[in-house]
């Protein structure tokens, strides 16, 4: 399965927009372009393998310093542009195996390099871009932080191959000292533990599960199903706060979130007493 | 900061490190005005780890206080290291982010209100894995709305060190601090050697892990922004300043240019020898002709 991360990406962002290439004096890894969708225009943004990147440990659709750096660049580009006119939407698609996972890339601090891009995809979402994130493929880890999790709203296809996750299934296992076998049976008593994206939309975080199943070569239809849904999201992102409190108010965080919102409760209740 | 002190400096100084959590905490505040906001006498205990056989801890490993440091307004939020390595579950999580929040809340009404994080983590607790990683990207957002109008500082004081998503959190904050015994990286040793060989990365191999992660070489690389010993009271002191200096110019984060050049700068040709302190002052002053030697000589830190 993690043998076709990337090509999503690239399927979904050529469906989306009609283009597959980087901006100008871009690594070929990050695509980007501003197409309309709905009545506005808006900034699509993916991370795809680049199998000759100059850093061996990012060739393969993992989010590397160098994917980091641009997304960064080209978001802050999209803010500054903006600044005194409408905002324009912002829509990370996502399929990304991880972050790269090398020496040279925690040598030149690869931490900070997340850091800018998850920065600056906030920033916009604060300074009112409606950020949306469209799940195709992997979102994994400091991958996903990274390129994706700083969204107002997370859509995420309903198929067996979509996975978002804190680490793969089997070193996740090895860490936790468990089988496979084992990870999978807890999994269906504990939600987060699970890797099937419908336990996943359990937790409240997502806002739509999307009923494509052709992710490679997708219809006409679902392409229009995927559109109607951002321009959706892009307007309900308008008419909310530009924080992340969705993902704990929504109706399925009430039941799944049930800790993270009686800490909140209590912490208000106790800050000033 | 970190020179050389005599033998008696050393048998005198408290130690920052061997506190635990709580009394790290409590260490930083002005005398008398701590109070511990969702304690353990709260019992606000994971509702995860019970369901797979793992005793859960009644503060979650992670302590909340408030009070004045220097005169002015802080919440204090520290990580327990000893517990679940510092992970991050649902409720450590929310604890974080829900502290920034009110934070955040008072300060845009006029009460600036600094946090400063004690960050003892190795990031997500994979036995809470999608909440923690979701507990993880709300911190990073908390974190850049409060450092608007009020500084977020974190310390990575200890040899847990930072890593996993906590590193980004820790690269969002307004200022960092370490100790030469922390250590700061999205992926841990362990991790690289694992999913990309051993030849990439030796997790046995102690001096490189230090010429790494270590808290020197962050300081020399311009990562950090104060070195301080094992000290409590220049610790105390070093959080007291910064909270008093407000809010950097510019976050380091936000600087994209600056350390984008730096990465387009370095040839990856070669496998890199951690020896060499990338973008240091002292190699910039020393200059041996390697390649991978950026020339942008910015004093990019905020001290």
């Amino acid at each position: 399965m993690s043998n076709f991360t990337g090509i999503r990406g690239r399927v979904w962002f050529k469906a989306l927009t009609g283009q597959e290439k980087s901006m100008p004096g871009d690594l070929s890894s990050v695509l980007a372009t501003d197409v309309s969708i709905g009545d506005e225009n808006a900034r699509f943004l993916c991370v795809v393998p680049d199998p000759d990147s100059r850093f061996p440990c990012a060739r393969h659709g993992e989010v590397g310093l160098e994917q980091a750096y641009t997304l960064a660049a080209r978001i802050r580009e999209v803010i500054a542009a903006d600044r005194s006119g409408k905002k324009r939407p912002i829509i990370a698609i996502v399929d990304v195996k991880s972050q790269a996972y090398g020496r040279r890339e925690e040598i030149a601090g690869i931490h900070l390099a997340a850091a800018e891009a998850a920065d600056a995809y906030a920033t916009a979402r604060f300074a009112g871009h409606p950020l949306i994130t469209l799940i195709v493929g992997q979102a994994i880890s400091g991958g996903f932080l990274t390129h994706g999790y700083q969204a107002n709203r997370l859509l995420a296809f309903a198929d067996d191959d979509v996975l978002i996750h804190a680490m793969h299934k089997e070193p996740a296992a090895r860490i936790t000292r468990r089988t496979v076998a084992q990870l999978e049976e807890l999994a269906k008593s504990v939600t987060p533990l699970s890797y099937n994206i419908r336990d996943y939309a359990k937790l409240g975080l997502l806002y739509r599960l999307l009923p494509v199943s052709n992710l490679e070569a997708p219809s006409p239809e679902e392409i229009s199903l995927v559109r109607n849904a951002i321009v959706e999201a892009i307007a309900d992102t308008r008419k909310g706060p530009t924080d992340l409190r969705n993902r704990f108010e929504s109706a399925d965080a009430q039941i799944a979130r049930k800790a993270t919102r009686l800490i909140r409760a209590r912490l208000a209740e106790q800050w000033n007493q | 900061m970190s020179s050389a002190i005599s033998s008696r400096e050393y048998l005198q100084r408290r130690s920052f490190i061997e506190l635990d959590a709580r009394t790290r905490a409590k260490s930083l505040f002005d005398s008398r005005t701590d109070r511990e906001l969702a304690g353990p006498f709260d019992r606000i205990e994971s509702p995860w780890l019970p369901l797979q056989g793992v005793t859960p801890q009644a503060d979650d490993g992670c302590i909340v206080m408030r009070g004045t440091i220097g005169g002015r307004q802080a919440v204090v939020i520290a990580f327990d290291g000893a517990f679940q390595g510092g992970g991050i579950g649902e409720v450590s999580g929310a604890k974080l982010t829900s502290a920034l929040d009110l934070a955040c809340r008072d300060s845009q009404e006029g009460k600036p209100t600094s946090a400063v994080l004690l960050l003892e983590t190795g990031g997500v607790r994979l036995q809470e894995a999608n909440l923690g990683l979701a507990a993880v990207a709300e911190i990073i957002s908390s974190i850049i709305a409060l450092r608007q109008y009020a500084p977020v500082i974190s310390v990575i004081a200890g040899p847990i060190g930072c890593f996993g998503g906590m590193s980004l959190a820790a690269g969002v904050s307004s200022y960092i601090v370490m100790t030469p015994e922390g250590r700061l990286g999205l992926n841990g040793p362990e991790v690289i050697e694992e999913e990309s060989g051993v030849e990439e990365f030796d997790a046995s191999d102690r001096s490189l892990i230090w010429s790494i992660y270590g808290g020197q070489q962050r300081y020399n690389q311009g990562l950090v922004d104060v070195l301080v010993d094992d000290d409590a009271n220049q610790m105390i002191e070093t959080v007291r300043d910064l909270i008093a200096q407000g809010i950097p110019e510019v976050h380091r984060s936000q600087q994209v240019d600056l350390y984008r050049s730096r990465i387009t700068a370095l040839d990856t040709s070669t496998q890199w020898d951690p020896a060499v302190v990338l973008w240091s002052a002292a190699s910039l002053a020393r200059p041996t002709g390697r390649d991978q030697r950026p020339t942008d000589d910015k004093k990019e830190h905020h001290q």
